[in-house]
C-alpha cells in the first residue's frame, strides 16, 4: 500500500479509547457539538473500565464525615510522596462533581437507607489526614467499573457520539514543529487504514498490565497508547511503578477487589493468623496495596503460604453474613466460583499479588494536556486515564482512585480540548508528506516477514521476564539482566512472521501490532527500575532496605523525582515533583506507615 | 500433570480466501492444572494457527467479547469449564447474526436494536446539587436488569430474533427497555411503553425462554418483558 492511498478524515478531535477516560472526554465534546470520533479496538463497553469492581471515591461523606483535603492527604500519602499536588488537589476537590454528574447520567449506586449513594471503605482511605479508615467509595455492589462504563456509554448514545469500533490506531500523526495532528488507525473487518486527521488528539487508551505473565488486565491491556506516544518521541513518565494488586485468583489471575477487605474481609496465612496486623497495627488489612502485596509475598517466602506448594495466602469471609455477600459482593462470589471452584461463604479464596495497574504513563498536566520534558504542552495532544500520568497516583495508587481518575481527567482533557479550539491555541495544520511511511512501513513487514519469530513466543518470553525480574521485590542483579533480556526479545519482535495475511478480522496482525506496543512499556519499565536506586511505593529493591537514614529504603535527597524514559537512545531523565497544590499548603515529605 | 488430547469442530471461514464456509476438525494438548476455561483452550488453538479468529477481551465474564455458540448451546467462552464439554467440542458463531469471519459476526443489527429503546436514563428536570435520592427498595428494582454484559448470548438464541431481527427488539434490548422503565428517576416510562406497543417490537416474544437458559450472567429477559407487558395492561384499564 502506498502513502497515496491512505484516505485521510478529518475531525475537530480525535480520542482513542473508549473506556471510562475516553467516553468521559467524548461526552464533553460531543456534548459541546464539536466533531469528534471516538476509535476503540473494542465495542466501547467491553473496555476495560468495566472489570473494574469496588469503587469509586469521593468525599460525598454520605456515611459519616468526610473532606476532599482529607483525600487528599491519602492520595499524596499513598503515592508515597512522588504524586504531583496540584494534580491530587484537583482530582479530589473534583470527586464529588463528578460522581454526583455519573448519578445524573444514570449509574445505577447502591444507597444508603436515606437514599444517598453507597459508600464503603478502601485501602488507605483514612478520616482525619490518616486516622482511622473512612467509607469514601462509592460502589454499586462490586461492579462499579461495569455500571460505570455502561452508564457513560449511554450517555454517549444520548450525546450522538460517532464511534469507530473495532479500529486501532497504529501510530501518532506529528509535524515537524511536534504538534500532534491526528493517528493513523486500521479498521479491523477490513484491514483499511484510515488517516484520522484532527485539531485535537486524546489518548484514553488504558494500561499494559499485559507486559506481566500473571495479569488482572483484559487482552486488550496492550499499551498501545504508550507505545505510539514512544514512537512519536514522547517521553513516558515513571514507567518503574506497577502496582500488584493483593488480591488476584491464586493461579487464574482475575480480581478480587479490595471491598471484600472493605466489607470486613481478612487475610490469613497457613497458620490461620491475620497477619497484616504485625506490617500495619492501624489499618491492617486495609492498609495501601503496595503494603499489603509485599507483606503476602514476604509471608510466602517465609514459608507461611498455603495450599500444597504454600504458594498463596486466604482471603477469608466465611465470618460475614451471607446476606452482606449477596448483596454487596455478588460478583465476587460468581469470580471465586468460576475460577477458585470455591464458594466464598463457605471457605476462604486463594489469592496472590497479581499486576493490575501502570502508575506512570504519558505525562501530563492536571488539565489534561500531554507536556514535554520542559513541562511545557505539546501542542494538539490531551490523556487521560491509565495510559496518562499527571500524576495523581505517584510510585502507588489507592484503590478506587483509578475510576475517579478517569472521570476527573477525562472531563478535564475534554474541557481542555474545548477551550483550546476555541480559544484558537490549536487548528488543523497540514499533514507532512511521510505521515504514513512509519506505519505502512509496519504494516509491509507483517505481509512479507518470512521465518521470523512466533508473536505468541515472543509475548510469552517477555511477559516472563517481566514477571521473574521486575515484580513485587525487586532486585540489582535481576534488573541488570532484565535490561538485557527484554533487549532480546525487542530483537526477535522486530522479525515477528505471522502466517495469517488475510485483510480481514486479522487478530493475528493486531496481536503483532500490539506486541510492538508492549514492547515499548516493558523497555521502558525495566530500564526506568533498573535505574531508581531506591525503594518507594510500588517499587522495592533489596539493595535499597529500611534505615534510619533511609526509613523504608526512600531516599527522598536523591530520589524524589519523576523519571521519563526517552525511546530514542533508551535513555532516562528527571523531572521534580510538584510538591504545590493549587490552594492548600503543601503536604510535607514524612514516613509512611500504616 | 494431567494432560489430555482434546478434540474439535471448529467454523471456519474467511471471505478472503474461502468461497463457503466449512467446519475444521482440530485438536489441541489441554493441561487440565492450568486450563480450566474454554478461552484457555482457543488460546493453544491459535497459538497452532494463527488465522483463527473470534473476540475475546477480559477473560472473566464482565466484557461480553467472546460469545459463540458452543455445543450447540450460545455462552461466553471464557466461563464455560473445559471438564464439562462433550467431545468433538463444536464451536460454531452465534447464531442468526451475518458472519464476518470464523467465529466474529457482525453485531450491527443487535446493537441497533440496543440502541433503539433509547438506553439512557431520561429526566428532563432540574439537575440537583447532590445525586438523586433513591431508597435501597427502589434501587433494588434494578438487580437482574443492569448487569446486563451485551454479549448477545440471549438475542441470537431467539428464534423470533432470528426471523425479525430489523423488527423485534429482542431480549437483551427488552431488558436493558425495563431497566430504566423500572428505575424511579427516569421519567419517560410512558414513552418508552409507547415505543414498545407494537406487534413486532416487544410482541414477537412468544415466551420460548431460550434467553433464560442462555444468559451468562444468569438474567432473565423473559421477566422483564413479561413486567413490560403487565404495565401496558394495567395503563389501558
Amino acid at each position: 500500500m502506498s502513502k497515496l492511498s491512505v484516505p485521510v478524515r478529518k475531525f475537530d478531535a480525535v480520542i482513542v479509547g473508549a473506556g471510562g477516560s475516553g467516553l468521559r472526554a467524548a461526552i464533553q465534546l460531543s456534548e459541546a457539538g464539536l466533531k469528534t470520533a471516538v476509535l476503540s479496538k473494542v465495542f466501547p463497553t467491553r473496555s476495560h473500565t468495566v472489570a473494574a469492581q469496588g469503587g469509586v471515591s469521593a468525599s460525598l461523606g454520605n456515611s459519616e464525615e468526610d473532606h476532599w483535603h482529607w483525600h487528599m492527604y491519602d492520595t499524596v500519602k499513598g503515592s508515597d510522596w512522588l504524586g504531583d499536588q496540584d494534580a491530587i488537589e484537583y482530582m479530589c476537590r473534583k470527586a464529588p462533581e463528578v460522581v454526583v454528574e455519573l448519578e445524573h447520567f444514570g449509574m445505577p449506586f447502591d444507597r444508603t437507607d436515606e437514599g444517598k449513594i453507597y459508600q464503603r471503605p478502601f485501602g488507605g482511605h483514612m478520616s482525619n489526614f490518616g486516622e482511622k479508615p473512612v467509607r469514601r467509595a462509592c460502589a454499586a455492589a462490586d461492579r462499579t467499573g461495569h455500571a460505570m462504563l455502561h452508564a457513560l456509554y449511554q450517555r454517549n448514545v444520548r450525546a450522538n457520539t460517532q464511534f469507530f469500533v473495532e479500529w486501532m490506531a497504529l501510530d501518532l500523526i506529528r509535524d515537524q514543529s511536534g504538534q500532534v495532528l491526528g493517528v493513523i488507525a486500521l479498521e479491523m473487518e477490513t484491514g483499511e487504514v484510515v488517516a484520522f486527521h484532527s485539531k485535537a488528539t486524546v489518548f484514553a487508551t488504558g494500561g499494559a498490565g499485559r507486559i506481566y505473565y500473571s495479569s488482572t488486565n483484559a487482552f486488550i491491556n496492550t499499551g498501545d497508547g504508550l507505545g505510539m506516544a514512544a514512537r512519536a518521541g514522547i517521553a513516558l513518565e515513571d514507567m518503574e511503578f506497577w502496582q500488584f494488586h493483593p488480591t488476584g485468583v491464586a493461579g487464574a489471575g482475575v480480581l478480587i477487589t479490595e471491598g471484600v477487605r472493605g466489607e470486613g474481609g481478612i487475610l490469613r496465612n497457613s497458620t490461620n493468623e491475620r497477619f497484616m496486623e504485625r506490617y500495619a497495627p492501624n489499618a491492617k488489612d486495609l492498609a495501601s496495596r503496595d503494603v499489603v502485596s509485599r507483606a503476602m509475598v514476604t509471608e510466602i517466602n517465609e514459608g507461611r503460604g498455603c495450599g500444597p506448594n504454600k504458594d498463596f495466602v486466604l482471603l477469608d469471609i466465611t465470618h460475614l453474613d451471607p446476606a452482606t455477600i449477596m448483596k454487596r459482593l455478588p460478583g465476587i462470589r460468581e469470580i471465586s466460583i468460576q475460577f477458585a471452584g470455591i464458594d466464598p461463604i463457605k471457605a476462604p479464596i486463594p489469592v496472590v499479588p497479581t499486576c493490575h495497574y501502570q502508575m506512570g504513563g504519558v505525562p501530563t498536566n492536571y488539565k489534561g494536556q500531554v507536556v514535554g520534558d520542559d513541562g511545557a504542552p505539546v501542542r494538539g495532544f490531551y490523556a487521560a486515564g491509565e495510559v496518562a500520568c499527571a500524576s495523581v497516583h505517584g510510585a502507588n495508587r489507592l484503590g478506587t482512585n483509578s475510576l475517579l481518575d478517569l472521570l476527573v481527567f477525562g472531563k478535564a482533557s475534554g474541557d481542555t480540548v474545548i477551550d483550546d479550539l476555541r480559544s484558537g491555541e490549536i487548528g488543523l495544520r497540514d499533514l507532512p508528506a511521510d505521515f504514513a511511511d512509519r506505519t505502512l512501513a509496519r504494516l509491509n513487514r507483517l505481509n512479507t516477514q518470512t521465518g521470523g519469530a512466533s508473536v505468541n513466543e515472543c509475548r510469552l518470553e517477555l511477559q516472563r521476564t517481566m514477571q521473574k525480574h521486575c515484580g513485587v521485590f525487586r532486585f540489582k542483579d535481576m534488573l541488570v539482566e532484565g535490561v538485557a533480556k527484554i533487549v532480546e526479545v525487542e530483537k526477535a519482535a522486530a522479525h515477528t512472521e505471522i502466517k495469517d495475511k488475510s485483510q480481514v478480522w486479522n487478530t493475528a496482525r493486531v496481536e503483532a501490532l500490539e506486541l510492538d506496543n508492549l514492547v515499548e512499556v516493558a523497555k521502558a519499565t525495566m530500564v526506568s527500575a533498573e535505574a531508581r536506586k531506591e525503594s518507594r511505593g510500588a517499587h522495592v529493591r533489596d539493595d535499597a532496605p529500611d534505615t534510619p537514614a533511609n526509613p523504608n529504603g526512600r531516599d527522598d535527597v536523591n530520589w524524589h523525582k519523576h523519571t521519563l524514559w526517552h525511546r530514542e537512545g533508551n535513555r532516562l531523565s528527571y523531572k521534580p515533583v510538584i510538591m504545590k497544590p493549587l490552594s492548600v499548603e503543601t503536604i510535607a515529605l514524612k514516613t509512611r506507615s500504616y | 500433570m494431567a494432560t489430555s488430547t482434546m478434540q474439535f469442530k471448529i467454523y471456519r471461514y474467511d471471505p478472503d480466501k474461502d468461497n463457503a464456509p466449512y467446519m475444521q476438525d482440530a485438536s489441541v494438548e489441554v493441561d487440565f492444572s492450568l486450563d480450566r476455561k474454554l478461552l484457555d483452550v482457543l488460546t493453544r488453538l491459535k497459538a497452532k494457527d494463527d488465522s483463527l479468529s473470534y473476540r475475546r477481551s477480559c477473560r472473566e465474564g464482565i466484557c461480553g467479547s467472546d460469545a459463540m455458540n458452543i455445543n450447540g448451546k450460545n455462552g461466553l467462552a471464557c466461563l464455560t469449564e473445559i471438564k464439562d464439554l462433550k467431545q468433538p467440542v463444536v464451536l460454531r458463531p452465534l447464531p442468526g447474526l451475518p458472519v464476518i469471519r470464523d467465529l466474529i459476526v457482525d453485531m450491527t443489527q443487535f446493537f441497533k436494536q440496543y440502541h433503539s429503546i433509547k438506553p439512557y436514563l431520561i429526566n428532563e428536570g432540574p439537575r440537583p446539587e447532590r445525586e438523586r435520592l433513591q431508597s435501597p427498595e427502589e434501587r433494588e428494582e434494578l438487580n437482574g436488569l443492569y448487569e446486563c454484559i451485551l454479549c448477545a448470548c440471549c438475542s441470537t438464541s431467539c428464534p423470533s430474533f432470528w426471523w425479525n431481527p430489523d423488527k423485534f427488539v429482542g431480549p437483551a434490548g427488552l431488558l436493558n427497555a425495563y431497566r430504566f422503565i423500572a428505575d424511579t428517576r427516569d421519567q419517560a416510562t410512558n414513552e418508552r411503553l409507547d415505543d414498545l406497543e407494537d406487534p413486532y417490537r416487544l410482541f414477537r416474544c412468544h415466551t420460548i425462554m431460550n434467553c433464560v437458559d442462555v444468559c451468562p450472567k444468569g438474567l432473565n429477559p423473559t421477566r422483564a418483558i413479561g413486567k413490560i407487558k403487565e404495565m401496558m395492561v394495567r395503563r389501558a384499564i
